[in-house]
């Protein structure tokens, strides 16, 4: 039975008195069950981890001893006292912005050279997209024979009589080595988001410019960043949420070191909740990640309306 | 309450890493026992599953499964693993970990699940102990000895230094002379790779050094043994290249390698080897002669769902009879079982006098490792703490002081 003949049959048998299941309210439980499925498993992987998350963090928990115990503010306390944190911090933030800008700005030059019509331009779209397909665990690990001292690429640079570093191992390079793994990975996705959006640019606004006589950079300043201005705050926010969440990269190449220059903060509470067994401190780490990313996509969200074309 | 939460949120967050569920145990029913260990090897698979398999035999109830977790993240897997309410009922654990896990409170006593107790010996079980009570079964006592490539040394013209001369400072230069030979790796201290430092105290201990004081409050590495045994170590890697440097990868074992310093257990590896070998005892050092021991435990866990079930089949895998069948990968603890003859059948790739002085010698007078609670967070603190010191220029003293600073404050905990 259709929806509109199951409507006309309950209009029909109560004539005269409105009926509860108006046509509005059978809309919403539609939507309603529709949704359950997505809703359930939000509820069960989203909220009820990060409620329970909070939760935890206001205790001393060690699983060994099988010991729960209310502490309130202790783990917050311990947290800003704590010494290895400003440098977790640090580690971070340089990983972090490390990679939102490589990424950005070699996806957005990726996508304006193959956004030309030339040919074997498809060639390369398929070659900077295909590491996005690889599993992320064998490109990390496969870099990490790469960059090791007798690697692949020191044995590619010493063919030019250049002795390369122990990338993975020296601190200046290590952070390097890592973000610049990720940005290989990940860039043709960001490529591909901004090859769309370029093409997605009227062509007649071109025209117009040139007509007017504008050069090549006030086009691209004045046309096109401001028409993919929606797509540069989308991959903006995707890839500064994802550099926060990085730790199979730090966990196989590197595990923190040298010393602590790529120990970020998703390492360092796994490292306090899973290797050091402080279940109780990891959560309240998890507290500050995510009190730090909500922070950052409140801010970009609030500033799209400056920068962000269509927003203004 | 809490367990479900924690057992849900905790499934929630890992369900891909861990296995959360599982049956409740009926009672009376058939059980079946999962036993984690660190091991995949198939000669060693094949070996529990025979013990499994005879035990089922008189319990037809009782089936054990082996879950073999890697290595690198073996501690952290368990720890998950009970954090999900879904604790292994038998665990194997490493040394480093063992002070965590008696002191925790996490086993069951085993003094009434092992035969014959007293067989023994007292410098493996002192690891194992609380309060008196055997609380895991050390069922690997592994001495490290230094295997050695004879046909890389033979190409490079080297004789491997012998009785008395077999010392720290001949076998650097013969390790060094055969990598500026034949262009291998000179000495590998396997599992080291500039991160796992507990190995280190294969070297260091021949310079008397320790990592911390033996009641374990006192920070060690800024001591003048440690210093010695750092400076020794330190030119042997960037000055005579003798050790690969940092970051270079070599398996002794697929014939990378001159030497290398790895317990016992792993002559198994030699068995289809290409190349002759043989296994001497750590060199002397200055301060003379020297073991050391890796241990591995097994206990049951007191959050398991059969713990009953688990202490009688450990009875039954650690018999005397069964001890003598892992006696072929996994030196025992039972005294009785430490002479040259029996573990000589068990271990055929190993000479009667290979035994006699690396494993019976070894075990008699040999140290654990170091060994700590806290141990996962105070060998982060070490591991940053050392890196500086992986470096041509590095400044020994200074770095060792560094790591002192870094540990003591966990040490006092």
């Amino acid at each position: 039975m259709t929806l509109l003949q199951d409507r006309a049959a309950t209009a029909r048998s109560a004539p005269g008195r409105p009926s509860y299941w108006t046509m509005r309210r059978r809309d919403h439980l539609t939507g309603y069950l529709f949704i359950t499925p997505a809703l359930v498993g939000a509820v069960a992987f989203v909220f009820l981890p990060l409620v329970l998350v909070v939760w935890y963090s206001l205790h001393e928990w060690n699983v060994l001893a099988d010991t729960f115990d209310f502490v309130g503010s202790e783990n917050y306390r311990k947290l800003a006292e704590d010494p290895n944190v400003p440098g977790v911090l640090r580690a971070t933030a340089l990983f972090s912005i490390g990679l939102v800008v490589l990424n950005l700005g070699l996806a957005l030059v990726l996508a304006v050279l193959l956004n030309q019509k030339l040919r074997g331009t498809t060639f390369f779209r398929v070659l900077f997209f295909s590491p996005v397909v690889v599993s992320l665990l064998a490109w990390t690990i496969v870099w990490g024979f790469l960059l090791q001292d007798n690697g692949g690429v020191n044995g590619l640079l010493s063919l030019f009589g250049i002795d390369g570093p122990n990338w993975l191992r020296s601190g200046g390079t290590a952070m390097v080595s890592v973000v610049v793994v990720q940005v290989f990975k990940n860039v043709g996705l960001n490529m591909v988001l901004f090859l769309a959006a370029l093409q997605g640019v009227p062509q007649e606004l071109y025209e117009a410019a040139r007509t007017d006589g504008a050069g090549r950079w006030t086009v691209f300043r004045r046309i096109t960043l401001p028409l993919i201005s929606p797509t540069i705050l989308l991959t903006s926010i995707i890839t500064v949420v994802g550099s926060l969440q990085v730790f199979a990269q730090i966990s196989v190449l590197t595990q923190g070191g040298p010393g602590t220059s790529t120990t970020v903060l998703v390492y360092y509470l796994y490292q306090q909740a899973f290797q050091f067994h402080a279940f109780g401190y990891g959560s309240t780490l998890s507290v500050l990640l995510f009190l730090i990313v909500l922070a950052l996509t409140v801010l970009q969200w609030q500033m799209r309306k400056r920068w962000v074309f269509h927003e203004s | 309450m809490r367990r479900t939460l924690a057992a849900i949120s905790v499934c929630a967050l890992l369900g891909s890493l861990t296995a959360c569920g599982g049956d409740e145990p009926e009672a009376g029913g058939p059980v079946t026992l999962r036993m984690t260990t660190w091991s995949a090897n198939p000669a060693h698979v094949e070996l529990f599953n025979s013990i499994a398999a005879e035990y089922s035999k008189t319990k037809p109830d009782v089936s054990v499964t082996f879950e073999a977790l890697p290595l690198e993240n073996y501690t952290t897997t368990v720890t998950t693993q009970i954090a999900g309410g879904n604790a292994p009922d038998i665990a194997w654990i490493l040394e480093g970990a063992a002070p965590d896990f008696v002191a925790s409170g996490a086993l069951t006593p085993l003094d009434d699940s092992i035969e014959n107790t007293a067989d023994l010996a007292p410098a493996a079980t002192a690891l194992w102990k609380k309060d008196g009570k055997l609380m895991g079964y050390p069922f690997s006592t592994s001495p490290f000895g230094v295997f050695v490539n004879n046909d890389l040394l033979k190409q490079a013209g080297q004789t491997l230094p012998a009785g008395a001369d077999w010392t720290w400072a001949n076998a650097v230069a013969a390790a060094s002379a055969t990598a500026a030979k034949t262009g291998k790796q000179g000495l590998v201290i396997r599992d080291f790779d500039y991160k796992e430092w507990s190995n280190l105290a294969t070297v260091f201990r021949g310079w008397g050094a320790d990592a911390w004081t033996a009641d374990g409050k006192t920070c060690g590495f800024d001591q003048q043994p440690m210093v010695d045994a750092m400076t020794f170590l330190h030119k042997a890697i960037f000055t005579d290249k003798a050790l690969p440097a940092p970051g270079v990868a070599a398996d002794f074992f697929a014939g990378e390698s001159a030497m290398t310093i790895a317990q016992i257990s792993r002559a198994s590896l030699l068995k289809e080897a290409k190349f002759g070998w043989t296994l001497v005892p750590l060199p002397a050092g200055p301060s003379g002669e020297y073991s050391v021991i890796g241990q591995g435990g097994l206990g049951v866990m007191k959050k398991g769902k059969n713990a009953a079930a688990a202490a009688e089949f450990v009875k039954f895998f650690t018999s005397p009879d069964n001890s003598t069948k892992l006696a072929q990968f996994f030196p025992p603890p039972r005294q009785s079982q430490l002479n040259a003859d029996t573990l000589a059948k068990a271990n055929p790739l190993l000479k009667p006098e290979q035994l006699q002085d690396v494993v019976i010698d070894g075990i008699a007078t040999g140290v654990v490792k170091p060994s700590h609670t806290g141990s996962a967070e105070i060998s982060q603190a070490v591991r940053s703490a050392l890196d500086p010191m992986w470096k041509p220029d590095a400044d020994i003293p200074g770095v060792l002081r560094g790591v002192c600073t870094a540990i003591q404050p966990l040490l006092a905990k």
